[in-house]
């Protein structure tokens, strides 16, 4: 065992790894799911609330969603309190950026910015890691839409689709096969995705409305299969306006999301009966 | 005393400049090139005192050409340019001013369009379709605010550039025989006249 490896945040192991990091990537996959997907016309996150206790308080605030500027948001799973601090950060970083140009960061770099301040706690100083995934959606003109997910070690990535937090291996399976398929009423005719070429022109991005229905579907099958109530979710969004140029974002209320929950139970009524 | 100029038009911009580098009674050139490409489609022509001439411009040059390496090719817009430079002018205004006054001119690809920045030493910032730097003003404003139009094309823009020189030549108590003049578009920043060679060292 490479036990004496273990606590400091800073050393690698004999095998080359960062075993603090790699504990803070544990402690993210009890935390509440959170799913992103990218649609023609904007992006979807939803996430699993996790309600401790009937006596809390009910919030305003959200412990999952965050809006870090006018063109961008992001979803928590992990530490509450050691997400804050990041998204902080990261807020600071997009006012200081349209003070200094006078213009809206473009996402990658506030992602960047934010993975570099954690990479910083995987290299110096004798602190431990934050317990934070993210999911962050975004836009910008020089790339459109954006998804990115980031870890306590400081990578990001870009993705279509993809989930953080319980059973999002179970999430990002369903996604894989979902995600850019044909609508229902083509079975039988799907063929097996391959890794090739063709299948890549065959995926065809959904809407925002198809890939919320996609979300809350990935949530029920995360979620332990039951179909999840609207309390337990929050379904966020984020699309354009009329003129095109500014983001709208938008977390639904408990009727629409319900409506969301309705449809999707309808769907999967009929593709059971089909 | 420095003279600058810039006329925007439909699809560019035309940056000008003297050539003299000068001070108390002494001509130390008389080729200087004061219209800096900040940018592959972008330049600054500046004027002030050699010292703030060049160590601001290389400044923001080498600062725009960072951002472009940060951040995988990206552009910095004319607009965030401009936006910029004025932070940093506001920012050493009460420590130790750049004595610096600049147009900046440049071509967005993303919008197909130009634009013109006025910024001076104070930090002033100001999005314009013609403007002046120097004892030019006084001549010349009136020769743009006459003759500049919307939907210039490029050789009218140059004319009325052309126009401004020879009001100063004619009228100007200081002589400047030499004159840079470029122009910013699509294709980028080139030279379309000097008076004297910037390169001949």
């Amino acid at each position: 065992m490479a036990r004496r490896y273990d606590s400091s945040t800073t050393t690698f192991s004999p095998e080359g790894r960062l075993h603090q990091v790699e504990y803070a990537i544990e402690a993210i996959n009890n935390a509440g799911t959170c799913v992103g997907i990218l649609a023609q016309d904007g992006i979807v996150m939803a996430s699993e609330k996790r309600v401790t206790s009937g006596l809390l308080a009910p919030s305003k605030t959200s412990e999952k969603t965050y809006k870090l500027c006018d063109h961008a948001a992001c979803t928590v799973a992990g530490l509450t309190a050691d997400a804050n601090i990041l998204i902080d950060q990261a807020r600071l970083r997009a006012g200081r950026y349209s003070y200094q140009y006078a213009e809206a960061i473009p996402v990658e770099q506030l992602v960047e910015h934010v993975c570099n301040y954690k990479q910083a706690y995987t290299q110096y100083g004798g602190l431990r890691p934050f317990g934070v995934a993210f999911l962050f959606a975004g836009y910008d003109p020089h790339h459109g839409f954006q998804l990115y997910q980031s870890d306590p070690s400081g990578n990001y990535s870009g993705w279509k689709a993809t989930a953080i937090g319980a059973n999002n291996q179970a999430g990002k399976s369903l996604l894989k096969t979902e995600y850019g398929a044909k609508p229902e009423g083509g079975d039988g005719d799907e063929e097996m995705k391959t890794d090739d070429d063709d299948a890549e022109e065959e995926i065809r991005v959904p809407d925002v409305a198809e890939a919320l229905r996609l979300a809350v579907k990935v949530l029920s099958k995360t979620m332990d299969g039951t179909i999840p109530s609207p309390e337990k979710m929050e379904l966020f969004t984020m699309t354009l306006d009329e003129s095109g140029k500014e983001c709208v974002q938008r977390t639904l209320t408990v009727e629409e999301s319900k409506k969301v929950v309705e449809e999707v139970e309808a769907e999967t009524a009929a593709a059971g009966d089909a | 005393m420095d003279t600058v100029f810039g006329v925007k038009y439909d699809g560019g911009v035309i940056i000008a400049a003297d050539q003299g580098n000068a001070r108390s009674i002494l001509m130390y050139q008389k080729n200087l090139d004061k219209v800096v490409p900040l940018s592959s489609h972008s330049a600054l022509g500046i004027s002030g005192p050699n010292s703030d001439l060049v160590n601001f411009s290389e400044y923001v040059q080498k600062n725009i050409a960072l951002y472009e390496l940060s951040n995988d090719g990206m552009k910095l817009s004319t607009h965030a340019q401009a936006n910029f430079m004025r932070g940093e002018l506001a920012a050493a205004l009460r420590r130790g001013p750049y004595q610096v006054n600049v147009l900046l001119g440049g071509y967005d690809a993303g919008a197909e369009s130009s634009s013109l920045y006025f910024l001076d030493y104070m930090a002033s910032l100001q999005k314009v379709n013609y403007g002046c730097q120097g004892y030019a003003s006084s001549f010349c404003l009136s020769i743009m605010d006459r003759d500049w139009k919307e939907g210039l094309t490029e050789d009218e823009a140059i004319a009325i550039v052309e126009h401004c020189m020879k009001e100063l030549q004619t009228r100007f108590l200081i002589a400047q025989p030499n004159f840079i003049i470029k122009v910013i578009d699509k294709d980028g920043v080139k030279v379309a006249k000097f008076g004297a060679d910037p390169a001949d060292t």
